[in-house]
Protein backbone atom coordinates (compact mmCIF):
# COMPACT_ATOMS: atom_id res chain seq x y z
CA UNK A 1 0.00 0.00 0.00
CA UNK A 2 2.86 2.65 1.30
CA UNK A 3 5.09 1.61 -2.22
CA UNK A 4 1.69 2.08 -4.30
CA UNK A 5 1.32 5.95 -2.80
CA UNK A 6 4.94 6.61 -3.16
CA UNK A 7 4.30 4.97 -6.73
CA UNK A 8 1.00 7.61 -7.68
CA UNK A 9 3.02 10.46 -5.81
CA UNK A 10 6.40 10.56 -7.64
CA UNK A 11 3.78 9.57 -11.42
CA UNK A 12 1.95 12.83 -10.55
CA UNK A 13 5.50 14.65 -9.59
CA UNK A 14 6.71 13.78 -13.08
CA UNK A 15 3.21 14.50 -14.81
CA UNK A 16 3.24 18.12 -12.98
CA UNK A 17 7.33 18.97 -13.72
CA UNK A 18 6.66 17.67 -17.40
CA UNK A 19 3.96 20.14 -18.13
CA UNK A 20 5.77 22.79 -15.99
CA UNK A 21 8.75 22.02 -18.20
CA UNK A 22 7.17 22.32 -21.21
CA UNK A 23 4.89 25.15 -20.73
CA UNK A 24 8.38 26.90 -19.87
CA UNK A 25 9.84 25.48 -23.13
CA UNK A 26 6.80 27.13 -25.15
CA UNK A 27 8.33 30.66 -23.37
CA UNK A 28 11.52 30.08 -24.43
CA UNK A 29 10.35 29.73 -27.49
CA UNK A 30 7.79 31.94 -28.42
CA UNK A 31 8.12 34.36 -26.07
CA UNK A 32 7.79 37.25 -28.81
CA UNK A 33 8.68 40.46 -27.04
CA UNK A 34 11.62 40.11 -24.53
CA UNK A 35 14.92 37.61 -24.91
CA UNK A 36 16.07 37.61 -20.86
CA UNK A 37 12.51 36.29 -20.65
CA UNK A 38 13.24 33.52 -23.20
CA UNK A 39 17.10 33.03 -21.58
CA UNK A 40 15.32 32.62 -17.99
CA UNK A 41 13.04 30.39 -19.30
CA UNK A 42 15.32 27.95 -20.86
CA UNK A 43 17.02 27.71 -17.65
CA UNK A 44 14.17 26.70 -15.86
CA UNK A 45 13.84 24.07 -18.23
CA UNK A 46 17.33 23.06 -17.65
CA UNK A 47 16.26 23.69 -13.69
CA UNK A 48 13.26 21.14 -13.96
CA UNK A 49 14.65 18.75 -16.06
CA UNK A 50 17.12 18.70 -12.77
CA UNK A 51 14.56 17.63 -10.76
CA UNK A 52 13.03 14.88 -13.08
CA UNK A 53 16.01 13.43 -13.35
CA UNK A 54 16.69 13.04 -9.76
CA UNK A 55 12.84 11.30 -9.92
CA UNK A 56 13.99 8.79 -12.75
CA UNK A 57 16.75 8.12 -10.54
CA UNK A 58 19.71 10.17 -11.39
CA UNK A 59 20.92 11.81 -8.87
CA UNK A 60 25.08 12.52 -11.05
CA UNK A 61 22.85 13.60 -13.86
CA UNK A 62 20.80 15.97 -11.91
CA UNK A 63 23.85 17.38 -10.06
CA UNK A 64 25.50 18.02 -13.34
CA UNK A 65 22.35 19.64 -15.12
CA UNK A 66 21.59 21.69 -12.10
CA UNK A 67 25.29 22.96 -11.78
CA UNK A 68 25.58 23.39 -15.61
CA UNK A 69 22.87 23.13 -17.43
CA UNK A 70 20.85 25.75 -15.64
CA UNK A 71 23.55 28.00 -13.84
CA UNK A 72 26.54 28.27 -16.01
CA UNK A 73 24.67 28.43 -19.22
CA UNK A 74 21.85 30.76 -18.00
CA UNK A 75 24.97 32.72 -17.11
CA UNK A 76 27.09 32.84 -19.79
CA UNK A 77 23.81 33.85 -22.32
CA UNK A 78 23.25 36.84 -19.86
CA UNK A 79 26.71 37.47 -20.37
CA UNK A 80 26.45 37.51 -24.49
CA UNK A 81 23.16 39.32 -23.95
CA UNK A 82 24.82 41.93 -21.74
CA UNK A 83 27.54 42.65 -24.16
CA UNK A 84 25.04 42.74 -27.47
CA UNK A 85 22.50 45.12 -26.05
CA UNK A 86 21.68 48.24 -27.48
CA UNK A 87 22.75 47.15 -30.84
CA UNK A 88 20.64 44.29 -31.68
CA UNK A 89 18.50 46.15 -34.04
CA UNK A 90 15.42 43.64 -33.38
CA UNK A 91 15.56 42.01 -29.68
CA UNK B 1 5.92 31.67 -45.37
CA UNK B 2 7.25 28.70 -47.69
CA UNK B 3 9.80 28.06 -45.14
CA UNK B 4 7.87 28.14 -42.12
CA UNK B 5 5.30 25.12 -43.88
CA UNK B 6 8.54 23.42 -44.86
CA UNK B 7 9.81 23.60 -40.97
CA UNK B 8 6.04 22.51 -40.03
CA UNK B 9 6.43 19.60 -42.19
CA UNK B 10 9.71 18.61 -40.95
CA UNK B 11 8.85 19.09 -37.05
CA UNK B 12 5.14 17.30 -38.06
CA UNK B 13 6.95 14.21 -39.64
CA UNK B 14 10.02 13.64 -36.82
CA UNK B 15 6.74 14.34 -34.14
CA UNK B 16 5.04 11.03 -36.17
CA UNK B 17 8.56 9.33 -35.83
CA UNK B 18 8.90 10.42 -32.50
CA UNK B 19 5.53 8.95 -31.72
CA UNK B 20 6.49 5.97 -33.53
CA UNK B 21 9.15 5.38 -31.17
CA UNK B 22 7.43 6.09 -27.78
CA UNK B 23 4.56 3.54 -28.85
CA UNK B 24 6.96 0.85 -29.69
CA UNK B 25 9.32 1.27 -26.27
CA UNK B 26 8.54 -0.99 -23.77
CA UNK B 27 11.11 -0.72 -20.60
CA UNK B 28 13.53 -3.86 -19.52
CA UNK B 29 12.52 -6.07 -16.80
CA UNK B 30 16.32 -6.78 -16.50
CA UNK B 31 19.22 -5.26 -17.18
CA UNK B 32 21.04 -5.75 -20.37
CA UNK B 33 24.60 -7.48 -19.75
CA UNK B 34 26.85 -4.56 -20.06
CA UNK B 35 25.01 -3.28 -17.03
CA UNK B 36 24.82 -6.42 -14.98
CA UNK B 37 28.62 -6.81 -15.49
CA UNK B 38 29.17 -3.11 -14.19
CA UNK B 39 26.40 -4.22 -10.96
CA UNK B 40 27.78 -6.86 -10.09
CA UNK B 41 31.41 -6.32 -10.80
CA UNK B 42 31.84 -2.39 -10.34
CA UNK B 43 32.27 -3.05 -6.21
CA UNK B 44 35.10 -5.74 -6.46
CA UNK B 45 36.84 -4.69 -9.23
CA UNK B 46 36.75 -0.67 -8.83
CA UNK B 47 35.85 -0.28 -4.93
CA UNK B 48 33.86 2.71 -5.97
CA UNK B 49 30.09 2.99 -4.26
CA UNK B 50 29.01 5.06 -7.09
CA UNK B 51 28.98 3.33 -10.21
CA UNK B 52 28.52 5.72 -12.61
CA UNK B 53 31.74 7.62 -11.28
CA UNK B 54 33.35 4.17 -11.65
CA UNK B 55 32.15 3.94 -15.62
CA UNK B 56 33.35 7.25 -16.24
CA UNK B 57 36.55 7.17 -14.23
CA UNK B 58 37.93 4.07 -14.73
CA UNK B 59 35.95 1.51 -17.16
CA UNK B 60 35.02 4.41 -19.77
CA UNK B 61 38.43 6.86 -18.63
CA UNK B 62 39.39 7.48 -22.20
CA UNK B 63 36.31 8.81 -23.43
CA UNK B 64 36.50 11.24 -20.12
CA UNK B 65 39.87 11.95 -21.58
CA UNK B 66 38.07 13.23 -25.31
CA UNK B 67 35.50 15.04 -23.52
CA UNK B 68 38.09 17.26 -21.26
CA UNK B 69 39.95 17.24 -24.52
CA UNK B 70 37.16 18.73 -26.47
CA UNK B 71 36.20 20.96 -23.71
CA UNK B 72 39.76 22.20 -23.89
CA UNK B 73 39.89 22.77 -27.48
CA UNK B 74 36.26 24.65 -26.60
CA UNK B 75 37.61 26.89 -23.97
CA UNK B 76 40.95 27.73 -27.08
CA UNK B 77 38.41 28.55 -29.46
CA UNK B 78 36.42 30.72 -26.72
CA UNK B 79 39.90 32.28 -25.87
CA UNK B 80 41.04 32.59 -29.85
CA UNK B 81 37.89 33.76 -31.15
CA UNK B 82 37.48 36.64 -28.47
CA UNK B 83 41.14 37.46 -28.22
CA UNK B 84 41.17 37.90 -32.44
CA UNK B 85 38.99 40.83 -31.84
CA UNK B 86 41.47 43.28 -30.18
CA UNK B 87 43.98 41.81 -32.89
CA UNK B 88 43.73 45.18 -34.43
CA UNK B 89 44.98 47.24 -31.49
CA UNK B 90 48.31 47.47 -29.74
CA UNK B 91 48.79 46.61 -26.34
CA UNK B 92 49.23 50.47 -25.10
CA UNK B 93 46.48 51.58 -26.96
CA UNK B 94 44.28 48.74 -25.49
CA UNK B 95 45.54 49.83 -21.95
CA UNK B 96 44.99 53.35 -23.08
CA UNK B 97 41.21 52.64 -24.11
CA UNK B 98 40.53 50.86 -20.63
CA UNK B 99 42.04 54.06 -18.71
CA UNK B 100 39.73 56.72 -20.49
CA UNK B 101 36.53 53.86 -19.74
CA UNK B 102 34.18 55.36 -17.36
CA UNK B 103 34.69 53.42 -14.45
CA UNK B 104 32.43 50.45 -13.67
CA UNK B 105 29.19 51.49 -11.05
CA UNK B 106 30.50 50.39 -7.73
CA UNK B 107 29.70 46.85 -6.49
CA UNK B 108 26.30 46.78 -4.22
CA UNK B 109 27.32 46.33 -0.85
CA UNK B 110 25.41 42.68 -0.62
CA UNK B 111 26.91 41.53 -3.47
CA UNK B 112 30.44 42.49 -1.89
CA UNK B 113 29.78 41.26 1.21
CA UNK B 114 28.25 38.09 -0.16
CA UNK B 115 30.78 37.32 -2.21
CA UNK B 116 33.25 37.60 0.75
CA UNK B 117 31.32 34.70 2.59
CA UNK B 118 29.68 32.65 -0.27
CA UNK B 119 33.02 32.12 -2.21
CA UNK B 120 34.94 30.26 0.50
CA UNK B 121 32.08 28.02 1.29
CA UNK B 122 31.31 27.78 -2.68
CA UNK B 123 34.97 26.53 -2.98
CA UNK B 124 34.79 24.37 0.03
CA UNK B 125 31.71 22.68 -1.41
CA UNK B 126 32.85 22.07 -4.79
CA UNK B 127 35.89 20.21 -3.38
CA UNK B 128 33.50 17.90 -1.33
CA UNK B 129 31.74 17.38 -4.21
CA UNK B 130 35.28 15.99 -6.14
CA UNK B 131 36.77 14.42 -3.56
CA UNK B 132 33.49 12.09 -2.41
CA UNK B 133 32.72 11.77 -5.72
CA UNK B 134 33.24 7.90 -5.36
CA UNK B 135 31.01 7.40 -2.83
CA UNK B 136 28.21 9.52 -2.99
CA UNK B 137 26.63 11.75 -6.15
CA UNK B 138 28.68 14.13 -7.70
CA UNK B 139 32.58 13.67 -8.80
CA UNK B 140 34.66 15.87 -11.14
CA UNK B 141 32.76 17.54 -13.98
CA UNK B 142 30.01 18.68 -10.86
CA UNK B 143 32.70 19.64 -8.33
CA UNK B 144 34.64 21.37 -11.25
CA UNK B 145 31.10 23.22 -12.35
CA UNK B 146 30.81 24.47 -8.60
CA UNK B 147 34.37 25.75 -8.35
CA UNK B 148 33.99 27.61 -11.49
CA UNK B 149 30.65 29.20 -10.08
CA UNK B 150 32.89 30.57 -7.43
CA UNK B 151 34.94 32.17 -10.04
CA UNK B 152 31.87 33.73 -11.49
CA UNK B 153 31.03 35.12 -7.98
CA UNK B 154 34.58 36.86 -7.45
CA UNK B 155 34.14 38.01 -11.08
CA UNK B 156 30.73 39.65 -10.43
CA UNK B 157 31.68 41.49 -7.64
CA UNK B 158 34.93 43.19 -9.03
CA UNK B 159 35.06 42.53 -12.71
CA UNK B 160 38.46 44.87 -12.17
CA UNK B 161 40.09 42.18 -10.61
CA UNK B 162 42.35 40.09 -12.96
CA UNK B 163 42.49 36.76 -11.44
CA UNK B 164 45.42 35.39 -12.49
CA UNK B 165 44.84 34.08 -15.93
CA UNK B 166 47.78 32.86 -15.78
CA UNK B 167 47.41 30.96 -12.34
CA UNK B 168 44.40 29.27 -13.98
CA UNK B 169 46.04 27.99 -17.29
CA UNK B 170 48.65 26.15 -15.35
CA UNK B 171 46.29 24.67 -13.26
CA UNK B 172 44.56 23.64 -16.19
CA UNK B 173 47.70 22.21 -18.15
CA UNK B 174 49.21 20.61 -14.86
CA UNK B 175 45.63 18.64 -14.15
CA UNK B 176 45.70 17.69 -17.41
CA UNK B 177 49.34 16.77 -17.65
CA UNK B 178 48.38 14.79 -14.24
CA UNK B 179 45.51 12.62 -16.11
CA UNK B 180 47.20 11.35 -18.75
CA UNK B 181 50.32 10.60 -16.31
CA UNK B 182 48.00 8.32 -13.96
CA UNK B 183 46.23 7.12 -17.06
CA UNK B 184 49.92 6.01 -18.59
CA UNK B 185 50.88 4.88 -14.76
CA UNK B 186 47.97 2.25 -14.76
CA UNK B 187 49.08 1.00 -18.14
CA UNK B 188 53.14 -0.06 -16.39
CA UNK B 189 51.67 -0.80 -13.11
CA UNK B 190 48.02 -2.41 -13.36
CA UNK B 191 45.89 -3.62 -16.00
CA UNK B 192 45.70 -0.67 -18.52
CA UNK B 193 45.68 2.89 -19.42
CA UNK B 194 43.29 4.92 -16.44
CA UNK B 195 43.52 1.55 -14.11
CA UNK B 196 42.32 2.63 -11.08
CA UNK B 197 44.37 -0.09 -9.40
CA UNK B 198 48.08 1.54 -8.86
CA UNK B 199 46.73 2.52 -5.15
CA UNK B 200 45.51 -0.09 -2.76
CA UNK B 201 41.67 -0.44 -3.17
CA UNK B 202 40.89 -0.14 0.88
CA UNK B 203 38.21 -0.54 2.48
CA UNK B 204 34.56 -0.41 0.47
CA UNK B 205 33.08 2.71 1.29
CA UNK B 206 35.29 4.72 3.28
CA UNK B 207 36.67 7.97 1.64
CA UNK B 208 40.37 6.58 0.76
CA UNK B 209 39.17 4.04 -1.28
CA UNK B 210 38.65 2.60 -5.07
CA UNK B 211 42.07 3.06 -5.88
CA UNK B 212 43.56 5.79 -8.08
CA UNK B 213 39.43 6.78 -9.08
CA UNK B 214 39.62 10.06 -5.94
CA UNK B 215 42.81 11.32 -7.26
CA UNK B 216 41.95 11.03 -11.07
CA UNK B 217 38.13 12.94 -9.93
CA UNK B 218 40.28 15.41 -8.43
CA UNK B 219 42.13 16.05 -11.67
CA UNK B 220 39.30 15.78 -13.81
CA UNK B 221 37.78 18.41 -11.41
CA UNK B 222 40.79 20.87 -11.23
CA UNK B 223 40.99 20.84 -15.08
CA UNK B 224 36.90 21.39 -16.14
CA UNK B 225 36.83 24.23 -13.54
CA UNK B 226 39.67 26.10 -15.14
CA UNK B 227 38.22 25.52 -18.46
CA UNK B 228 34.86 27.11 -17.06
CA UNK B 229 37.01 29.65 -15.84
CA UNK B 230 38.99 30.80 -18.50
CA UNK B 231 35.62 30.65 -20.64
CA UNK B 232 33.85 32.93 -18.43
CA UNK B 233 36.91 35.33 -18.03
CA UNK B 234 38.16 35.42 -21.70
CA UNK B 235 34.38 36.44 -21.80
CA UNK B 236 34.85 39.31 -19.24
CA UNK B 237 37.15 40.55 -20.94
CA UNK B 238 35.04 41.92 -23.54
CA UNK B 239 33.78 44.91 -22.75
CA UNK B 240 31.61 47.30 -23.99
CA UNK B 241 33.99 49.74 -26.07
CA UNK C 1 6.94 6.94 -15.51
CA UNK C 2 9.75 6.11 -18.07
CA UNK C 3 6.78 7.15 -20.81
CA UNK C 4 6.23 10.40 -18.73
CA UNK C 5 9.85 11.49 -19.20
CA UNK C 6 10.49 9.80 -23.07
CA UNK C 7 7.09 11.78 -24.39
CA UNK C 8 8.55 15.00 -22.58
CA UNK C 9 11.91 14.92 -23.68
CA UNK C 10 10.37 14.17 -27.35
CA UNK C 11 8.58 17.16 -27.50
CA UNK C 12 11.06 19.04 -25.56
CA UNK C 13 13.37 18.25 -29.12
CA UNK C 14 10.40 19.02 -31.51
CA UNK C 15 10.00 22.73 -29.50
CA UNK C 16 13.15 23.29 -29.83
CA UNK C 17 14.00 22.21 -33.54
CA UNK C 18 10.69 24.53 -34.93
CA UNK C 19 12.68 27.50 -32.67
CA UNK C 20 15.60 26.99 -33.57
CA UNK C 21 14.44 26.61 -37.32
CA UNK C 22 12.14 29.78 -37.29
CA UNK C 23 13.72 32.51 -35.60
CA UNK C 24 15.88 34.62 -37.25
CA UNK C 25 17.24 36.12 -34.35
CA UNK C 26 20.83 34.25 -33.36
CA UNK C 27 20.38 34.21 -29.64
CA UNK C 28 16.94 32.85 -30.15
CA UNK C 29 18.09 30.12 -32.42
CA UNK C 30 21.09 29.30 -29.31
CA UNK C 31 18.20 29.58 -26.48
CA UNK C 32 16.26 26.85 -28.72
CA UNK C 33 19.24 24.63 -29.13
CA UNK C 34 19.42 24.28 -25.44
CA UNK C 35 15.91 23.43 -25.02
CA UNK C 36 16.80 20.73 -27.43
CA UNK C 37 19.69 19.25 -25.98
CA UNK C 38 17.64 19.27 -22.86
CA UNK C 39 15.42 17.19 -24.34
CA UNK C 40 17.45 15.08 -25.58
CA UNK C 41 19.17 14.59 -22.30
CA UNK C 42 15.96 14.07 -20.63
CA UNK C 43 15.00 11.44 -23.30
CA UNK C 44 18.50 8.82 -22.89
CA UNK C 45 17.79 9.06 -18.95
CA UNK C 46 14.41 7.86 -19.36
CA UNK C 47 15.46 4.98 -21.48
CA UNK C 48 17.74 3.77 -18.83
CA UNK C 49 14.92 4.44 -16.41
CA UNK C 50 13.35 0.67 -15.12
CA UNK C 51 10.34 0.89 -12.62
CA UNK C 52 10.83 -0.01 -8.95
CA UNK C 53 15.06 0.39 -9.16
CA UNK C 54 17.04 2.94 -7.61
CA UNK C 55 20.03 5.13 -8.17
CA UNK C 56 23.39 3.08 -9.51
CA UNK C 57 25.10 3.99 -6.30
CA UNK C 58 25.97 1.16 -3.47
CA UNK C 59 25.64 1.73 -0.19
CA UNK C 60 23.81 0.13 3.43
CA UNK C 61 20.29 0.40 1.10
CA UNK C 62 21.51 -1.23 -2.60
CA UNK C 63 23.56 -4.39 -1.24
CA UNK C 64 26.71 -5.33 -3.61
CA UNK C 65 25.08 -8.98 -3.85
CA UNK C 66 21.51 -7.42 -4.95
CA UNK C 67 22.75 -5.01 -7.06
CA UNK C 68 21.96 -6.35 -10.16
CA UNK C 69 18.16 -6.58 -9.11
CA UNK C 70 18.04 -3.16 -6.98
CA UNK C 71 19.81 -0.70 -9.64
CA UNK C 72 19.11 0.91 -12.69
CA UNK C 73 21.35 1.02 -15.88
CA UNK C 74 24.23 3.36 -15.05
CA UNK C 75 25.60 3.66 -18.72
CA UNK C 76 23.20 6.05 -19.93
CA UNK C 77 23.39 8.41 -17.02
CA UNK C 78 27.26 8.45 -17.55
CA UNK C 79 26.82 8.89 -21.29
CA UNK C 80 24.48 12.19 -20.15
CA UNK C 81 26.74 13.25 -17.74
CA UNK C 82 29.06 13.55 -20.42
CA UNK C 83 27.02 15.21 -23.29
CA UNK C 84 26.07 18.08 -20.72
CA UNK C 85 29.13 19.14 -20.05
CA UNK C 86 30.11 18.81 -23.97
CA UNK C 87 26.59 20.72 -24.33
CA UNK C 88 27.85 23.35 -22.53
CA UNK C 89 31.27 23.76 -24.46
CA UNK C 90 29.15 23.77 -27.45
CA UNK C 91 26.71 26.94 -26.67
CA UNK C 92 29.49 28.40 -25.02
CA UNK C 93 31.67 28.71 -28.93
CA UNK C 94 28.11 28.67 -30.53
CA UNK C 95 27.57 32.11 -27.75
CA UNK C 96 31.21 33.29 -28.95
CA UNK C 97 30.45 33.38 -32.69
CA UNK C 98 27.56 34.78 -31.97
CA UNK C 99 29.07 37.87 -30.26
CA UNK C 100 32.17 38.04 -32.75
CA UNK C 101 29.31 38.25 -35.77
CA UNK C 102 27.71 41.47 -33.77
CA UNK C 103 31.36 42.69 -33.40
CA UNK C 104 32.07 42.69 -37.17
CA UNK C 105 28.41 43.28 -38.78
CA UNK C 106 26.89 45.02 -35.79
CA UNK C 107 23.44 42.58 -36.10
CA UNK C 108 22.23 39.33 -35.00
CA UNK C 109 19.44 39.26 -37.14
CA UNK C 110 20.20 36.55 -39.75
CA UNK C 111 17.81 37.86 -42.48
CA UNK C 112 21.35 40.35 -43.15
CA UNK C 113 23.72 38.42 -43.67
CA UNK C 114 22.74 37.70 -46.85
CA UNK C 115 26.50 36.72 -48.72
CA UNK C 116 25.20 33.24 -49.52
CA UNK C 117 21.91 34.15 -50.34
CA UNK C 118 20.90 33.17 -54.08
Amino acid sequence: MDLFIRDNLMLAMLLLLSLAMLVAAFMAIYSKRSLPIAMLAAGLVSLLASVQFLLLGAPDVAMTEAAIGSGLTTFLFFFILGRVRGGANRD
Amino acid sequence: MIKRFLVLLLVLSMGVMFSQLLVGYSPDRQLNATAHYYATQTASETGAANIVSAIIVTYRGLDTLGEVTVLFLAAAIVGMVLSAKQGGQSPTSASEAERQLPPYPPVGELLATGTQLLVPLILMFGAYVIVNGHLTPGGGFQGGAILASGMLLLLLSDPLRTIGHRLISVVESFSGLAFVLLGILGLLLAGGFLDNKILPLGTFGSLFSAGAIPVIYIFIGLKVGAEFSSMLLNLAKTEER
Amino acid sequence: MAYIALATGFLLILIGLYGALTHSHILRMIVAFTVANTGVNLVLVGVGYMGGRTAPILDKAVEVSAAAQRIIDPLPQALVLTAIVIGLGVTALMLTYAYRLYVTRGTLDISRYTELKW
